[in-house]
């Protein structure tokens, strides 16, 4: 393998990276925080796709001046409905079963399936895909690396995910909402006895690792085009990521997500996709063998 | 847990209140299995002609997964989202036992193998495979195919199941590792198209030990075949559910670590019923190969396998019996969607998925207990 080509592969696994990661960052804080597993996490994340979708529709029909801008308020518009459906999502099903983590993952499923059907019936069975706008067409190639060239778009969307991963480490360590929202994660009823409103903490945190998966399908409409199981395709693969990092950790999560994806773009030079994941997916579930709690896991004994 | 820093899922009882007795246990409840083997035996014979009676088996094949499902999810307290990988590895090792017997016996075979100039199974053909694997080549002889039906899951399960809770991996994380096998092996059976068949399965039986598969009354003998196998199932299930252990397995699911303490050792108890509903949903799909023709990926992965689990929930994750009926109902729902309006079946079964945790968590059998002290209530006032 020549220079040029690992730095191309790296860069591939790069951009898998930061879908898996904004996905799984999300998973990991409401996971975290509520042992609360949502099966329709990549039904969120396709969710954000289609705002995407339907935003540069609506800037295209109405606003073609601002077309070349979409984008931007794309993501903030996905963020904003994910967000909005995690919040109802959580006031409306998700607090009634907190004591029962395992029938979460069966009502969250449910809830999939239907969102699934949905965006077949709004936006239909083919894939939709958004137009890039030009100031991303293209590629940067460096004169030190003459051979290999990164396409401006999947740089931008690193960019935002890391812009992404620095607000929600302010968030959460930084402001009083952060403060409130590890406070329940580490004592849930001394929290509450210090004036902790938690429920209120639990649905906006809940609605925030929503929006994140948004943002995530917002990125992802650069990568490839949208389907209707998209999302499901995505989600066994972002629970990985958020076991394999350690629940606790939000670095952890991050560090996974990097790692797999990192390894998902090497494997795919040697085997076909699809057995590139299935073998990760295996050399995790062995992985996790010897640390049960993840790569990253605290050396707390719970 | 002590400081409470997360939640651990895995130690916190996961069962409501309401559902931590051992099962309906009144008077009467002994006459489930009766009602259950006239209903199958008897009455449904009677009703329903050979095309309807075949579905119903079909339906019925999907039980043996969900009686397991209530076994180590009900009562062991384990949610396997990956019971689609067991009842495929039934399936498949059924079907390679077809396959060959239908490859290398019978005049169209061998028609086949004159114009290829080999006998492999057609699919090896089309994917130009020039020898057959060595592994599949025990599968010509029935001797290794039905014990290996029984016996591959168990050791796959067992193993799997033992080593992760003895690491006290269990609650959640245990779900999402079943959820991922399960994706895994239908990712490789697509993956590897020229000796699995790949996305379509493998299909076309012409017999089983020489009976042949479309002979007159052969649908309605293997509806036979499945109940009975259904409702030895049932008994055993039964049997471990009533003895010491079905107890045990319940104080596991309820209080691990008091069990423990009283120097049991969970991860076995809960390694040993993860092993028999493993079995069950092998056998379920080796009967599910025979009678629909077909051992296909989209049994295999994620959709099906959290589908089985709808089955069990459906049906009461406590009720054994109850298992068998929801197969058979949301089996019939899907049938009725599909031949109607197929574009609903995914809202009808995603609102059947919270309509039953939210509101009905002990499935029809629950409301069959409610209805029936009702009913009790109503005669005593």
């Amino acid at each position: 393998m020549s220079l040029e080509t690992f730095a191309m592969q790296a860069f591939n696994g790069l951009s898998l990276f930061t879908i898996l990661g904004l996905m799984a960052i999300g998973l990991a804080i409401v996971f975290g925080l509520m042992g609360v597993i949502n099966m329709a996490h990549g039904e969120l994340m396709a969710l954000g796709a289609y705002t995407t979708y339907a935003t540069s529709l609506l800037f295209q029909k109405y606003m073609p001046g601002l077309a070349e801008v979409y984008f931007l308020f794309g993501i903030v518009l996905a963020f904003a409905v994910t967000f909005a459906f995690g919040f109802a999502l959580e006031r409306g099903l998700i607090r009634f079963l907190y004591k029962r983590p395992l029938d979460t993952m069966l009502a969250t499923w449910g809830v999939s399936l239907i969102m699934q059907q949905m965006f077949r019936h709004v936006f239909g069975p083919k894939e939709v895909g958004v137009p890039t706008v030009s100031w991303l067409q293209g590629a940067w190639a460096p004169s030190f690396f003459p051979a290999a060239s990164f396409p401006l778009s999947r740089i931008f969307i690193i960019c935002l995910a890391l812009v992404v991963f620095f607000a929600v480490f302010l968030l959460l360590f930084k402001t009083r909402w952060g403060l409130r929202i590890r406070a329940v994660t580490q004592n849930r009823a001394m929290s509450g006895a210090a004036g902790i409103n938690t429920e209120r903490v639990d649905a906006l945190t809940f609605a925030l690792g929503c929006g994140l998966a948004g943002i995530a399908g917002s990125s992802f409409t650069m990568l490839a085009s949208t389907g209707p199981v998209t999302g499901q395709q995505y989600v066994v693969d972002t629970f990985i990521v958020v076991v394999f990092g350690g629940v606790e950790s939000l670095l952890g999560t991050m560090l996974s997500a990097f790692l797999i994806g990192e390894l998902q773009s090497t494997f795919e030079f040697l085997m076909t996709g699809s057995m590139a994941k299935a073998s990760i997916l295996l050399l995790v579930i062995i992985a996790l063998y010897f640390r049960p709690n993840g790569l990253f896991a605290s050396k707390v004994r719970h | 847990m002590a400081n409470g820093v997360i939640p651990a899922p895995a130690a916190a009882p996961t069962a409501t209140p309401s559902s931590r007795r051992l099962g309906p246990a009144d008077r009467l409840s002994w006459l489930g299995l009766p009602i259950l083997a006239a209903l199958l035996l008897i009455a449904l014979p009677l009703a329903l002609g050979e095309f309807r009676l075949s579905l119903v088996a079909k339906y019925l094949c999907f039980a043996f997964p969900a009686v397991g499902i209530v076994l180590i999810w009900g009562y062991g307290g384990i949610l396997s989202l990956g019971q689609g990988m067991f009842f495929g590895l039934g399936s498949y090792i059924m079907a390679m036992f077809l396959k060959l017997e239908s490859t290398e016996s019978g005049s169209s075979a061998q028609a086949l193998s004159s114009f290829f100039g080999s006998n492999l199974p057609d699919f090896m053909v089309w994917n130009s495979v020039e020898t057959l694997p060595w592994w599949w080549d025990p599968f010509h002889s029935i001797w290794f195919t039905i014990p290996a039906i029984i016996i591959l899951p168990a050791l796959v399960a067992f193993v799997l199941a033992y080593f992760n809770f003895r690491k006290r991996v269990g609650g959640v994380y245990f779900s999402i590792i079943t959820l991922a096998l399960a994706s895994i092996m239908a990712i490789m059976i697509i993956g590897q198209q020229g000796v699995t068949g790949g996305v379509n399965g493998i299909t076309d039986f012409k017999s089983i030990l020489g009976i042949s598969l479309e002979a007159e009354g052969i649908r309605t003998k293997l509806y036979f075949v499945t109940v009975g196998f259904l409702l030895v199932s049932l008994v055993v299930g039964s049997f471990i559910v009533k003895s010491r252990l079905g107890k045990i397995l319940v104080a596991i699911r309820d209080r691990e670590d008091r069990v423990r303490f009283s120097g049991y050792d969970p991860a076995l108890f809960k390694a040993f019923i993860f092993a028999v509903a493993a079995v069950l949903a092998s056998i379920g799909g080796a009967l599910f190969t025979i009678q629909v023709g077909l051992a296909s990926p989209s049994l295999v992965g994620i959709v099906p396998s959290i589908e089985m689990v709808i089955y069990a929930a459906v049906g009461g994750r406590l009720s054994l019996i109850g298992a068998v009926y929801g197969a058979v109902v949301v089996g019939a729902a899907k049938t009725y969607f599909s031949e109607n309006f197929v574009e609903y079946w995914l809202y009808f079964i995603g609102a059947l998925f919270i309509i039953v945790v939210m509101f009905l968590p002990q499935g029809l059998a629950g409301l069959v207990d409610k209805l029936r002290s009702l009913s009790g209530k109503g005669r005593s006032a």
